[in-house]
């Protein structure tokens, strides 16, 4: 954090002051490179717990970890990469890149958006600081009752994963409406839903779903706080209740959760690969549907993560069928790709590799999951490492390669500095020959039937090789990440200037200085095309010959605004509220004057919120 | 305001089908047709219903610029809603009082859940119209403003639609 | 926090008392129907029917959904509609209704 403020100091001050002005920034581009370089650490740290795994399952029958610490770490590997890796760096792409995008000053509610960022680091904070107190969560990411009922885990681990994942939940719901009412309301003149960029259009569905499918899982939460700390019932099977309604709320939640991860994803690569086809994305009405198509099937298919449950062969079929239809939006969105990139002229920069490398990786995950979209089948795969290999396929090959190639890809704007295009090769390819060397051979040992989630494996089953390779493949994983920290540091340190439009790429954030100026727009742009950038085709750094209408009105940003920008001033009142959040949170561990003295800072948080003057002038 | 209020229809969705399915299943007493108060409820459930008027009738004033009616009715606004959660207090003494806490069968864990969370909503609104009030009294409030008014309107009916709802689903179809 | 508050007409305070009395006696009437044996057999039907229309007559006309922009009313709609699904499909699969 301080590192990367010392070395964008002299643009204008933006990245000038101290921690202070990082504690009370409610700038979008501060808060998405927090948001990046939290989700950057915790994505190394789940990366290490499952290294660890995959050490314990490099042959059968090792004792290197404690089964019950291999109980925790599975949890906290899957935990951890989906709500603090995963949720903060697409998080952090929202940030940086939408209001860039839309032609916004900042988002729509500032303060609250700082506060989204607090609630979840103290959130993270809070969940890894359970293996100091008696053991971390150890009930699966998933935590199915009755296993994670007071009887059968009994320590503070659960307790720990409900109230993290509950305070997770207020600013992901923040950030959701947050980032819906941005895209609703603060486009810029001519920019209409269809001229959006593909990233900026997946957001919006992003939040829509996130706004959606989160309240499902925090009543769930609430059930399972009050069934540990009260004595309620809501699971319990001896009252009456049914322990399966967990699983309905979770994956209620669940399913919409993975295209939460997904789309993002989706939005950067329909972004990258035309910029270095130099095409325009084909078939750009037909993305943008098939993504709120899937945005809207993903709620109907929940039941597919529950097939054994036996929920009976009627509501099996349906949940099947449905899950299988998201097949065909998805498909769509893979050939609009690979149609894209036919004929273009393909520049493979390391942004542009990942984007590639997702196309070909996600189908595999995709088209395993489409086998286990059959009842019959799924009844042989489920629990086993079949459904591991295809969920990482989609959620290493989706989600991180997305997230990969716009970091390669917006690094540039958000620093002003180049990144080496060769360590990022290095990068790309080691992360791609990990992925498969590790997740490939799970398809077979889970098809001889080797459950997830058990320390070990007996002798002579046929599974060692199989899981020598994977765990081969884990230590690639690990060395993968050395070229991109080096060239991380490297580039901030001695990367060579971007200039505004380094990529000559086509949407409104390449239109501005890098890194932005802090207001982004001196003045508001006027839109008139879809790939405002590429009308009229110049070179870049030339001038767009006189007299035609050009894409975005200015085409180049002015270096001062001419009339002065009101901007939000900085406040302290969101990381206020959120450690006050943070306090009850600790309370609700089971002291209720600690929960007490939280709510009392959090209201008084809510006041001094709701009564400081929010205008500041720049 | 309403893709908060989009979110929220998905929480208490959530709740009332968990208060559905779990309905019939209690297998120990006391049960819902023993304690509901119909007649109780129905004033309390009126007094909540008028509030929303008296939300409007104050939206209406402020954004007219008529700040002294606008307080007033701001002020009636979060007093029903003060009545309606002191018969909220009241109702749920009495059936801890009638053999009923929380911990005590199904009916008592989806009961006590799903009002509390609507009657913390309602709690929530009061101070949410208190600070708009306390504004208001600083002068800080007025027809340029209205929006912030209607924004918290919007928060306030909400939340007696829910109760539109549960009123029907937990007292009336036992 | 959405849309812009003077970019429609608000009905009169008549208008709003008179939807206030509506519903009041709606509620009423639920109560009423609720007490007498004979409608027994359709007391959910009609119970249901009377709980829409309130529903439908606070969010149209107190919170002027029917005035305003179309994308939130998607969004509201949307949620709603999903909730309402969620609520009968959890029903389902418990047996609710065999």
């Amino acid at each position: 954090m301080s590192a990367d403020a010392a070395t964008h100091e002299g643009h204008e001050g933006l990245y000038e002051g101290g921690i202070w002005s990082w504690l009370t920034t409610v700038d979008h581009k501060r808060i998405g490179i927090l948001y990046f370089v939290t989700g950057l650490i915790f994505l190394l740290i789940a990366g290490l717990e499952g290294q660890l795994i995959r050490t314990q399952l490099a042959q059968s029958e090792l004792r290197i970890l404690d089964p019950d610490f291999y109980n925790q770490l599975f949890t906290m590997h899957g935990t951890t990469m989906v709500f603090f890796a995963g949720m903060p760096l697409i998080t952090a792409f929202f940030n940086y890149v939408v209001p860039l995008q839309i032609g916004a000053r900042d988002v729509a509610f500032p303060r609250l958006n700082a506060f989204s960022y607090w609630v979840l680091l103290f959130a993270g904070i809070f969940l890894y600081s359970s293996f100091a107190f008696g053991g971390a969560p150890d009930g699966g990411w998933f935590a199915y009752q009755p296993l994670t009922n007071p009887e059968y885990s009994p320590g503070l681990g659960m307790d720990f994963y409900i109230l993290a994942l509950l305070l997770a939940g207020v600013g992901s719901i923040a950030g959701g409406v947050n980032f819906l009412v941005t895209i609703v309301n603060m486009r810029a003149p001519g920019m209409t839903f269809m001229r959006m960029p593909l990233f900026t259009w997946m957001t919006l569905i992003v939040a829509i779903l996130i706004l959606l499918c989160f309240p499902p899982f925090t009543i769930g939460l609430v059930f399972m706080l009050f069934d540990r700390s009260f004595g309620t019932h809501f699971f319990d099977a001896a009252a009456g209740a049914d322990p399966v309604l967990w699983q309905h709320l979770f994956w209620v939640f669940g399913h919409p959760a993975v295209y939460i991860l997904l789309l993002p994803a989706f939005g950067v690569v329909s972004d990258v690969i035309p910029a270095f086809s130099k095409k325009g994305l084909f078939g750009y009405p037909v993305i943008v549907f098939s993504g709120i198509l899937i945005a809207f099937l993903g709620f109907g298919v929940w039941v597919h993560h529950m097939f054994s449950v036996g929920l009976g062969p009627i509501v099996n079929a349906v949940f099947g069928g449905a899950t299988m239809l998201i097949a065909i939006p998805t498909g769509i969105k893979i050939f609009n790709w690979i149609a894209t990139l036919w004929g273009g002229q393909l520049k493979f920069t390391p942004a542009m590799l990942f984007a590639i490398g997702l196309v070909g990786t996600f189908t595999i995950g995709g088209l395993s999951g489409v086998m286990h979209a059959s009842p019959p089948s799924d009844l042989q795969q489920t629990d086993t490492y079949f459904v591991v290999a295809h969920f990482h396929y989609v959620l290493i090959g989706g989600t991180v390669f997305g997230l990969f190639s716009g970091l390669y890809y917006w690094f540039p704007k958000a620093t002003g500095k180049m990144m080496s295009d060769s360590l990022g090769a290095w990068h790309f390819w080691l992360t791609f020959i990990a992925l498969n060397v590790t997740f490939f051979p799970m398809h077979f040992s889970g098809l001889l039937g080797m459950p997830r989630r058990t320390f070990t494996y007996a002798e002579g089953l046929g599974l060692d090789t199989f899981n020598l390779i994977s765990t081969v493949g884990a230590f690639i994983f690990t060395v993968s990440f050395i070229p991109l920290v080096w060239n991380l540091l490297k580039s901030l340190r001695s990367g060579p200037d971007a200039g505004p439009n380094p990529w000559d790429a086509h949407t409104l954030e390449w239109t501005m200085s890098s890194p932005p100026p802090h207001y982004n727009f001196a003045v508001l742009p006027q839109v008139n095309r879809r790939d405002p950038m590429w009308h009229p085709h110049v070179e870049p750094g030339a001038e767009p010959p006189a007299g035609v209408t050009l894409g975005v009105e200015p085409r180049l940003q002015p270096e001062v605004p001419p009339e002065p920008v009101i901007m939000p001033g900085p406040s302290f009142w969101p990381l206020f509220l959120a450690v006050g959040l943070l306090i009850a949170t600790i309370g609700g561990l089971g002291s209720l004057p600690v929960a007490l003295v939280g709510a009392a800072i959090s209201l008084v948080g809510l006041f001094g919120w709701a009564f400081e003057p929010v205008e500041g002038e720049h | 305001m309403w893709s908060f209020i989009g979110s929220e229809c998905m929480l208490f969705g959530t709740l009332i089908a968990t208060f559905l399915v779990y309905r019939s299943r209690n297998v120990v007493g006391p049960y819902p047709a023993d304690l509901l108060n119909i007649p109780f409820i129905t004033v309390t459930t009126f007094v909540l219903l008028m509030s929303s008027l008296m939300m409007v009738l104050a939206l209406a004033a402020v954004s007219k610029g008529d700040m002294k009616m606008g307080k007033i009715w701001l002020f009636l606004t979060a007093l029903f809603g003060l009545i309606f959660l002191g018969g909220q207090y009241y109702e749920f003494s009495h059936f801890v009082h009638e053999g009923l806490p929380l911990s005590r069968n199904l009916f008592s864990s989806t009961f006590f859940v799903l009002t509390g969370t609507h009657g913390a909503h309602v709690a929530g609104g009061v101070l949410w119209l208190s600070t708009l009030l306390v504004r208001a009294q600083m002068g800080k409030l007025d027809e340029k403003n209205a929006e912030t008014v209607e924004i918290a309107g919007l928060y306030w009916h909400f939340v007696d639609v829910v109760w539109i709802v549960l009123f029907t689903l937990i007292y009336l179809l036992v | 926090m959405s849309h812009d508050a003077t970019a429609h007409e608000h009905p009169s305070n008549r208008f709003y008392v008179l939807i206030a009395v509506v519903l009041a006696v709606l509620t009423a009437l639920e109560v009423a129907v609720f007490y007498v044996e004979a409608m027994a057999p359709i007391l959910l039907p009609v119970l249901m029917v009377m709980m829409v229309a309130k529903f439908a007559l606070v969010v149209m006309f107190f919170m002027h959904l029917k005035f305003d922009s179309k994308v939130l009313t998607i969004v509201f709609v949307w949620g709603l509609f999903i909730a309402v699904c969620i609520i009968l499909a959890l029903m389902a699969v418990s047996g609710k209704f065999s």
